[in-house]
């Protein structure tokens, strides 16, 4: 799994009037822990609260799974914090994933898949926001792990997906105000690898 | 929010036992001062006397790789063996060895020096001679300054054709108080020593 992007390839050169920023040399591991991890420590409790303490040990062992790899060492504090976040996403996906429940025949495909497309155009936090909590059930919380802000702002995000959707669909094909139809179909975000199967009885926005 | 010691020991053991490491590495108390003892998957690779962690860490991860964390258990067969060779009771190390960066002659000097037997003395002469470059002895001075791995790998058992100690990478009263250890010092030089020991292992 790639944990970040850019930092397995060398920064461009940083050129402005013939002075070049060399990249910094990766630090020894130790180091590198040493620095952040207490910021990391921090932002996972916010993120997850009591499981903070697995999360930790997760983000670090990703890390370091990837750290022989790392090609410079510029904004370390960033790419470890996007670990730590992933890793709390993960954290609740596990957590959320439901059984696979037999789903009516109206639509074989999952509800996530119709829903991205669907939501195609809209601001991308919006997006994501729908997407997530309508496709695949997650909770608030972990939508706000998941963008990097907070469970209010995730929710925010959401609603104001929902209503910018109805807008436009109920301009397109029903009336104003009504629900959006869930038999459109979409495909999934690339910024998520979202690959479980949503709750059955999830499949329509609400 | 800082991180709790359980938390932070339980990750280093985790990175250890997980095979993540390319070094290993902790500070071992002995008589004769804190040691930065090190190791790779092959083997003990550093033992530093007076030893600056951050730039040791740093050199490590020079010649070994970057993925270099402080790991406590990681060391501890070495702490052990350490304390008892402190204790008197331990005259050879069972401990293998990561040799894999040393240049082809330094390999084969240090080769010879791991069978120069607990309580022995011999020059670096004798040293050269036995790794076929008999008039190297100045060279060999050069592999025993460098050792990565000294008390283990015992150049303190190197002294000059004269009899005197020369010189000493964590200092001569060290490789004194090593020889006292060992009764190598006094009294002479040709007493009988404990019988030869099998050298130590080797992954080179």
């Amino acid at each position: 799994m790639n944990v970040s992007t850019g930092h397995f390839r060398r920064p461009r050169k940083q050129s402005s009037r013939g002075l070049k920023a060399a990249p910094q040399a990766v630090p020894p591991f130790e180091s590198f822990y040493e620095e952040h991890r207490d910021a990391v420590l921090r932002e996972l409790r916010r993120l997850v609260g009591r499981e903070a303490e697995d999360a930790y040990q997760e983000t670090f062992l990703r890390a370091l799974r990837a750290y022989g790899r790392l090609k410079h060492a510029d904004n370390l504090r960033a790419w470890v914090l996007t670990i730590a976040r992933r890793v709390a996403v993960d954290h609740y996906r596990r957590r959320e994933v439901a059984p696979v429940v037999v789903e009516p025949e109206t639509d074989s495909r999952p509800a996530y898949a119709e829903l991205g497309e669907l939501a195609d155009g809209l601001p991308h936090k919006e997006r994501a926001a729908v997407v997530l909590r309508y496709g695949y059930d997650m909770s608030y919380a972990a939508i706000g792990a998941a963008l990097g802000s907070s469970e209010d702002a995730a929710r925010q995000a959401a609603s104001s997906g929902v209503r910018r959707l109805r807008r436009r669909l109920g301009g397109e094909r029903q009336g104003p105000g009504s629900p959006a139809p869930a038999d459109n179909h979409l495909t999934t975000s690339d910024e998520f690898s979202l690959t479980q199967r949503p709750r059955a009885e999830t499949r329509r926005m609400q | 929010m800082t991180v709790s010691p359980t938390l932070d020991a339980r990750f280093r053991e985790a990175a250890a036992a997980a095979g993540l490491l390319d070094v290993a590495y902790d500070l071992a108390e002995t008589p004769i001062g804190t040691l930065l003892v090190a190791r790779t998957d092959r083997g003990l690779c550093r033992i530093s006397y007076d030893p600056q962690p951050e730039r040791e860490a740093e050199s490590l991860a020079h010649t070994f790789g970057v993925r270099v964390l402080r790991a406590a258990r990681s060391i501890d067969p070495v702490r052990r063996q350490l304390d008892e060779y402190f204790e008197g009771k331990r005259t050879e190390f069972d401990l293998p060895i990561d040799l894999r960066h040393q240049a082809p002659f330094s390999r084969a000097v240090l080769d010879r020096l791991a069978r120069v037997p607990y309580g022995h003395l011999t020059t670096y002469g004798a040293l050269a001679a036995e790794a076929h470059r008999p008039k190297a002895a100045r060279a060999v001075g050069t592999v025993m300054n460098r050792n990565p791995v000294p008390i283990v790998l015992p150049c303190h058992r190197v002294i000059g054709a004269n009899g005197s100690l020369t010189g000493y990478g964590g200092g001569l009263e060290r490789k004194e108080l090593l020889l006292k250890l060992e009764g190598a010092l006094q009294p002479a030089l040709s007493d009988a020593p404990p019988a030869a020991p099998s050298p130590p292992q080797f992954d080179v």
